[in-house]
């Protein structure tokens, strides 16, 4: 429909919490220039969320929601693990179903909605963990890029299961020692970004979140792209600092650290990809 | 005020017409069909929005039916998924972007995707899932066994057991209003015996095909529909597990509550659409008496005809349509004046066995026997089954089986 699912009844409106609201009042909606720079004056479409003080993965959900083009018609999908926590507090249609399984959620939410709604776009986008998107739900992402779904998957990769008190995952670095891995990892990080171009996605980026702007730009052009193409996949460095030591302030530095090492920046997209993103920064939007 | 006809159609062009009349009014002709056929006719009257589909033996050639109903443009959505695991998962995505939803699968197929079925329940999501029992690994079987429905009895999803391919057709059907209907909303499935049903053909009456059932309304669901074309729900906005624990704790409890709750109150709608929820049949004097559901009561059936002509042993079936909800009052008050309860099974386990005594203990003194019963792909020919009852009775067994 539209933002305006989110106006309050006049006549119920004083018994309704400041929050919802602001909702009306001062969030972006129906603008696809929105972005980043919105947050210091807009209503979040994030209220509240429960992870701990500073943590990276805080931030990349404040400017990946910042920037949706789409957010009136944006259906976010997700998983268990720490990021399950933080849906609630989103102000858009999310769902949790099981841990592993966010992908194929999502291309069946995607397929149905094409279908009941064919002249309408409704953005379908995949907020998980690197657990849920690499290890236990490995075979349905991947399954889902090869079906050339459009939707948009975007991994926080805190290379560790955090929520669980930080076991060893596939995308933890060869040598580091957690819970499960007593002896340190056997075995080198999943490339999983190399995984996403194999299996068929159009639009693929690894990054840390040390640069909202950047961040931006990118969630932007993977639905863009996703919305008419196919599969777009982004990869984010999110680091536990619970997990791997650090105090609340220093996730920052660390994602710095990391972009110039295994977090560099990576982009890939194909020759339809290119022309989307072309094409949306003649029109303005990117 | 002048009343006006107004002609409602579907996606498909079928003409809309109600439920009752789909069932029950409209003129029927005679075919002669397999389950696996069945099934595609239903889907077919049935308005259905998305499948998605996966093989495994017995269910396949349902699934490939409802694939050819998608290019003749009778279904939405359908594709295969990559597992049985993903495609529940990907039919719940369906289901809860607002598709009236239906999934097909058999014996191990079924216990990969055993996650998924309380999160549909738990989700109240009104997909129907044809179940077409087989035996489940190890070691490896495809043949009819039906141990599979005991793994899915408490997960939230209402259980029907057609007993032939008409009453299949029949339950999809009337599957969809009952479990569409607001207060129930819940997941349904249609479970019949693989093989026997699927891949046996028998005379079935259909109505025309260019009629169906109204489309699912996804607005009137309890829950909201996943599409942001109504303001997110409470349950979205506040799931307990953020909450204290004991809030937590307390919520899921009710929830879990109001999912059975919800099973309860399909009772009236599938009692009106099934036409009661047990059939009964033989000698309702008959002090011997089968309660079966599924292909072990069409047996239990015949049994009793030739008990009856052979032996001259009066013998009656008390026929279970649903297992979820199981019809306590019905089979109580059907079985008062047996003197022996025979549970002829398709399975190790005897889950109806055990249903049924858990149903009549304390309600009526009745010894319950738990046979014959037959497991990984044995059939249950009525010669045996009267085999079982005359050694029973201390009879002298005529029948060679």
């Amino acid at each position: 429909m539209s933002y305006k699912i989110f106006k309050i009844n006049e006549d119920l409106k004083e018994f309704m919490p400041q929050e919802v609201i602001d909702l009306e009042e001062k969030a972006t909606w129906g603008n696809p220039k929105r972005g980043v720079m919105d947050l210091p004056y807009a209503k979040e479409l994030i209220e509240e969320h429960s992870l701990c003080a500073g943590c990276p993965e805080s931030a990349a959900f404040r400017y990946i929601l910042a920037s949706l083009p789409n957010p009136e018609d944006t259906i976010i999908v997700n998983s268990t693990g720490c990021t399950s926590l933080v849906f609630p507090h989103i102000a858009l249609h999310t769902v949790h179903s099981l841990f592993g399984n966010q992908n194929a959620v999502a291309s069946g939410i995607k397929r149905v909605l094409e279908w009941r709604f064919p002249d309408k776009v409704k953005d379908v986008v995949v907020l998980a963990g690197d657990g849920a998107t690499v290890d236990i739900g490995l075979d349905m992402t991947l399954q889902s890029f090869f079906r050339q779904e459009k939707i948009t998957t975007i991994c926080f990769d805190n290379e560790v299961y955090a929520n669980t008190g930080g076991q060893e995952s596939g995308m933890t670095v060869k040598g580091h020692v957690f819970k499960m891995a007593p002896k340190g990892k056997q075995w080198d990080k999943v490339p999983m970004w190399q995984l996403a171009i194999d299996s068929g996605c159009h639009y693929v980026v690894r990054m840390t979140v040390s640069s909202p702007k950047k961040v931006e730009k990118v969630i932007k052009q993977a639905i863009y792209v996703a919305r008419e193409v196919g599969p777009t996949y982004i990869h984010l460095y999110t680091p536990c600092i619970l997990e791997i030591g650090l105090n609340s302030d220093d996730g920052l530095e660390e994602m710095r650290r990391t972009d110039k090492e295994r977090f560099k920046f990576f982009e890939y997209m194909t020759d339809e990809a290119k022309e989307v993103i072309q094409r949306k920064k003649e029109e303005g939007l990117l | 005020m002048q009343k006006t006809e107004h002609v409602q159609y579907n996606r498909a062009g079928q003409r809309v017409v109600s439920p009752d009349y789909l069932l029950f009014e409209a003129p029927r002709e005679k075919q002669f069909m397999t389950g696996s056929e069945v099934v595609k006719e239903a889907v077919k009257r049935a308005s259905v929005d998305a499948s998605v589909s996966y093989p495994i033996t017995p269910q396949s050639e349902a699934a490939h039916l409802i694939g050819e109903l998608w290019v003749e443009g009778y279904v939405g959505v359908y594709f295969r998924g990559e597992s049985e695991f993903g495609v529940m998962s990907e039919i719940a995505g369906c289901a809860m972007a607002g598709a009236r939803t239906i999934t097909t699968t058999s014996g191990p197929g079924t216990l990969r995707a055993m996650e998924n079925f309380p999160m549909w329940a738990g989700s109240r999501l009104p997909i129907q899932l044809v179940l077409m029992a087989r035996g489940v690994n190890a070691p490896l079987t495809i043949q009819p066994d039906n141990l599979e429905i005991s793994f899915l009895l408490d997960t939230g999803c209402m259980i029907w057991h057609a007993e032939t391919a008409q009453e299949l057709f029949d339950m999809i059907l009337a599957g969809f209003v009952v479990a569409e209907q607001p207060d129930v909303h819940v997941p349904l499935i249609t479970a019949i015996d693989g093989f026997f049903i699927s891949h046996t053909r028998e005379a079935v009456m259909l109505p025309p095909d260019d009629i169906a059932l109204p489309p699912y309304n996804p607005y009137k669901s309890p829950m909201v529909p996943l599409d942001m074309e109504m303001a997110p729900g409470r349950f979205l906005r506040d799931p307990y597990v953020m909450k204290s624990n004991y809030i937590s704790y307390a919520a899921h409890t009710s929830w879990q509550f109001e999912v059975r709750a919800a099973i309860e109150r399909s009772r009236p709608y599938a009692k009106h659409y099934l036409r009661g929820l047990i059939e009964e049949f033989g000698d309702p004097e008959a002090e011997i008496v089968f309660v079966a559901s599924g292909t072990a009561a069409a047996q239990a059936k015949e049994a009793t005809l030739m008990l009856l002509h052979e032996e001259g042993i009066k013998a009656r079936v008390v026929r279970l349509k649903t297992i979820r909800p199981f019809p306590t009052q019905e089979l109580i008050e059907a079985l008062r004046g047996a003197k022996y309860v025979f549970v002829p099974e398709f399975n190790v386990i005897g889950w109806l066995e055990r249903e049924v005594r858990r149903a009549l203990y304390g309600n009526l003194d009745v010894p319950v026997i738990g046979s014959p019963r037959v497991a990984g792909g044995m059939t249950m020919p009525p010669e045996f089954i009267v085999k079982e009852i005359l050694q029973f009775l201390g009879k002298e067994v005529k029948h060679v089986v």
